[in-house]
């Protein structure tokens, strides 16, 4: 729905009342913001929101969730990017309208396909489940009144009639407990959660819930809310991606990790050729030492896996003599000779290395983009070995390996779960023989920077990735630990103002 | 009504089913229970209708304006099997003019789908597709498990419960509210109605945990009564040591050795049972005695059919074509005395008919009566006459429900 700009004024004016606008430290996001807001705001609230939600994928594998552990490390991260992080701090108005702007934003860069789709609302339901969590039994109900999910609780005359029921429907409940509990009345279609493991009492249409699991309830209607909304905004997409200053943004968030993008090396020329065939057993991701190997059997790869295996080459530090002259070797042992080599396949390398075409210098592929974009088919070597075998050969791969198989059944673990990034992680930690390799890891890159320092012993070999270099291209944003850059096309000023998110919303 | 009934030859199916949709389909209810009251705007015109015809050919999205239409296109097409589908946002018939993705299902029925065949490791009488009275009991129990949970504990109140004509039974379940449940609600439904969970791969089916969820107990009341006829004596599950191999990896450790060591010393699987449910009441956390139970007799029904909004399923009234029985609505008054086998087949129907007709041409006593009348009485003179009445009496619950539904209505809207 595009407001009116009447509506939106007045949206804007009752936003001056700063309290009205975000009466709680928690929402469902329902409405989307209207006020404008200048690119570089908008850049820096989305990329933050990204390494919140990244964040929460972390914690959620390697701590138990809601865990004392967990619940600190959380919130270290919320406090550390300035999102809402107690409830019951009064004047957190900056942090509240942080938390809606980044939502919506990423809403935009996540609506686009059924798997980010996916990833975006796991994120954001552990992090709302955490936050919940947080909130007092004050804030409990003020919240719920909010959004419309207070249920009756049910009478003590009830509770009594119906004790053995709710005792034996409630996993880890006891008399006494049943008594001091409040029930509540949800009608069955809210507490699907809930109703489907057997964990509360179903009657006539009606599931009782005790109070500790309510939690469950508002998650469920959060998740149907937030779906449904994400699917409205995939089909109102075409009229943001018609706005030049948005889309390679939102492209780039949505196929983006948090942390350097690895296009220009310090080390670059450190690199020997004949050293590859070691470095690639002990310092290449499963996905580049799977694509060298497939190189170095078939003398040959095709576009796909050239693309993501040149990148990654120039990217540790390959110079473009040394890029040709190592296709050029391997190609020409193949079917390909010499001549031909030269009139097509330098070509695409020299492109590569922005010497050609449109002189764009191309980056390496980060995790996010090999996971997520243009899959392997038939006779492809590329795509992310996690994300993209049958696990039944990524085991016999890892067997032959020699990953001892405790660690084999850990990765096929989180590929099970989805989560590809971190079975590429505990590969690292078990070809590294480390127990945390302390980064998280986005970037095969950066999986080689991360080996090599580790390998040597310290930072001799490598300093931490570079800055970029042509920093009028790129809006840094703070500089932390882990430095962040996002490239923006160049006609871009970062005091551009854009119209209200709202415009981009629909609503059905 | 005993005429005497010739097997049915599913070559004679194209001679038998104009008779059939003809003369004997009952339309009338069919097309009142499809219509649900005519209250939302063009249900029965955009609900999908699928049709099989000779050789297989398969004919998806057809609808109709009326059932009337619906009845003509039977009688001229015939089909050898009819699948209900969804209502869907358009007219299905016109899916291709309308913009592309826009077309999509949106309410249908909650179905299951029992079938004896998903039953195979726990019954030895049959093999396959076949089924006879001793594994048909498996049957009863599932109706009465689900429909107990469907009523009580769903609220559920419309459900037709119909026999598919071969080796299993469908339920329908109807309720305004129900229909227009998501895939994930009937997905949850079936995870709720669950107990039997794993394939070939897994040997104990069946974990019990404290505590005992009230669906768990209701169940289990509901399939012990059945337990004994039907595993101990129909299948004999503890009649010899290669059975009771089977049964006995479904109990802890300890008490496995000390059955293998006396089981031998009794006469016979009830014998056997009682010995097995004596050692396990020194087992305290334990529940394998009821595992064991569920494990042989509890429902199974197949998630696939009931998820999906848009899954299609056989409809009532529609011949099986192998068996050349009636899909068959069943009576839950009587479900303990229903005989898949007493189920009229075509080509009984069709014998029973002409029979009927010997008689009246004798007396031409109906001349005068006008042809449609004649024909709603047809079935009446067949053994189709029972089922269709059950059918009728479900259709006609669905009525008054509504009936009731808009008199609550409008006396809310009085006192405005
Ligand atoms: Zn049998």
């Amino acid at each position: 729905m595009e407001f009116s700009r009447e509506k939106r004024l007045k949206a804007r004016l009752a936003g001056d009342r700063r309290g009205d606008l975000y009466p709680h430290s928690l929402q469902f996001y329902l409405q989307p913001p209207t006020e404008n807001i200048s690119l570089a705001e908008f850049e820096n609230f989305a990329i933050d929101r990204l390494k919140l939600l990244k964040a929460v994928e972390n914690l959620g594998v390697s701590y138990v969730k809601g865990s004392d552990e967990y619940k600190s490390r959380l919130e270290r991260e919320i406090r550390k990017l300035k999102f809402p992080f107690k409830a019951l701090v009064e004047d957190d108005y900056d942090a509240r309208r942080k938390d809606h702007i980044s939502h919506f934003i990423l809403r935009l860069a996540y609506c686009q396909s059924e798997d980010l789709r996916r990833w975006f609302i796991q994120q954001e339901m552990d992090l709302f489940r955490y936050r919940f969590n947080e909130l007092t039994g004050d804030l409990v109900e003020k919240f719920l009144k909010y959004v419309n999910l207070s249920y009756g609780a049910i009478s003590k005359e009830v509770k009594e009639k119906l004790a053995v029921q709710l005792l034996n429907s409630t996993p880890g409940l006891n008399g006494a407990k049943v008594e001091e509990l409040e029930f509540y009345k949800v009608p069955l279609q809210e507490a699907m959660d809930l109703f489907r493991v057997r964990r509360v009492y179903l009657l006539n249409a009606f599931t009782y819930v005790p109070q500790t699991d309510i939690v469950a309830i508002v998650l469920n209607n959060y998740r149907t809310k937030l779906s449904k909304a994400l699917a409205l905004t995939a089909r109102s997409l075409p009229a943001v991606q018609s706005d030049e200053r948005l889309l390679p943004l939102l492209n780039h968030l949505s196929h983006s990790y948090v942390g350097p993008d690895y296009s220009i090396q310090k080390s670059i020329g450190k690199i020997s050729l004949e050293h590859i065939d070691a470095l690639s057993v002990k310092s290449f991701p499963l996905c580049m030492r799977q694509l060298h190997r497939a190189l170095r059997d078939n003398h040959h790869l095709r576009h796909g896996g050239r693309m993501q295996y040149g990148l990654f080459l120039k990217g540790i530090g390959l110079t473009l003599e040394q890029a040709l002259q190592f296709w050029k070797s391997e190609f020409i042992k193949g079917k390909v000779d010499a001549d031909k080599f030269d009139k097509g396949y330098a070509y695409s390398i020299r492109h590569n290395y922005g010497k050609e075409g449109k002189r764009t210098d191309y980056t390496p592929f980060s995790c996010m983009k090999i996971i997520l974009s243009n899959p392997p088919s038939q006779g492809d070597y590329h795509g992310c070995p996690f994300r993209h075998s049958d696990p039944e050969l990524l085991k016999q791969k890892l067997q032959s390996y020699k990953i001892p198989p405790t660690g084999i059944t850990q990765i096929l673990e989180l590929v099970k779960g989805m989560h590809y990034q971190l079975a590429c992680q505990k590969y690292f930690q078990l070809t590294h023989d480390v127990d945390d390799i302390g980064f998280s890891l986005n970037h095969p890159n950066q999986y080689f920077a991360e080996s090599q320092k580790l390998l040597s012993g310290g930072r001799e070999v490598k300093k931490e990735p570079s800055e970029p270099e042509s920093s009028q291209q790129k809006l840094s944003s703070q500089k932390s630990t882990s430095s962040c850059s996002i490239p923006i096309s160049s006609n871009t000023e970062a005091d551009t103002e854009l119209e209200g998110l709202d415009a981009y919303f629909t609503e059905d | 009504m005993d005429t005497p009934c010739q097997g049915f030859m599913p070559g004679s199916l194209p001679d038998l089913l104009p008779l059939y949709y003809r003369r004997l389909f009952p339309y009338g209810p069919y097309g009142r229970w499809l219509s649900y009251g005519g209250v939302v705007k063009n249900y029965f015109q955009r609900r999908e209708f699928s049709f099989t015809l000779r050789d297989d050919v398969y004919v998806r999205y057809q609808s109709f304006n009326s059932p009337q239409e619906l009845e003509k296109e039977m009688q001229k097409m015939n089909p050898y099997k009819i699948d209900v589908g969804a209502v869907y946002s358009h007219r299905p018939s016109q899916r291709n003019t309308v913009h592309m993705g826009a077309f999509h299902a949106q309410e249908k029925e909650l179905v299951f789908d029992i079938d004896m065949t998903d039953y195979n490791d726990v019954r030895r009488c049959c093999s396959s597709a076949e089924i006879c009275s001793k594994c048909w009991i498996l049957m009863t129990i599932a109706i009465r498990v689900i429909d107990r949970a469907l009523m009580e504990d769903f609220g559920v109140r419309h459900r037709l419960w119909v026999y598919s004509g071969r080796r299993g039974v469908h339920c329908w379940v109807c309720d305004d509210s129900v229909r227009k449940w998501s895939s994930a609600m009937r997905a949850a439904t079936v995870e709720y109605l669950t107990l039997v969970k794993g394939g070939s791969e897994t040997v104990k089916k069946v974990n019990l945990t404290d505590p005992i969820h009230p669906f768990i107990s209701n169940s289990l009341s509901l399939v012990e009564p059945y337990f004994e006829e039907y595993a101990l004596v129909g299948q004999d599950i503890l009649g010899s040591s290669e059975s009771w191999e089977k049964v006995v990896a479904l109990v802890p450790e300890y008490i496995l050795w000390l059955l293998l060591r006396e089981f031998p010393k009794k006469h016979d699987s009830i014998q056997r049972w009682e010995l097995l449910k004596k050692k396990m009441e020194k087992c305290k956390p334990c529940h394998a005695e009821w595992e064991i139970m569920l494990q042989y007799c509890f429902p199974r029904l197949d998630i696939n059919v009931s998820r999906g909004v848009s899954h299609l399923l056989k409809s009532p009234f529609s011949v099986h074509p192998k068996t050349g029985r009636v899909s068959v609505p069943i009576d839950l008054r009587k479900l303990d005395q229903f005989d898949p086998f007493a189920v009229p087949t075509i080509s009984c129907l069709c014998s029973e008919l002409d029979m009927a007709h010997e008689e009246e041409d004798g007396e031409k006593e109906n001349e005068a009566e006008p042809e449609p009348r004649r024909r709603t009485r047809d079935y009446k003179k067949t053994s189709l006459a029972p089922y269709v009445r059950v059918f009728e009496q479900f259709v006609e619950e669905m009525d008054k429900s509504r009936k009731g539904e808009l008199l609550k209505r409008s006396d809310l809207q009085g006192d405005f």
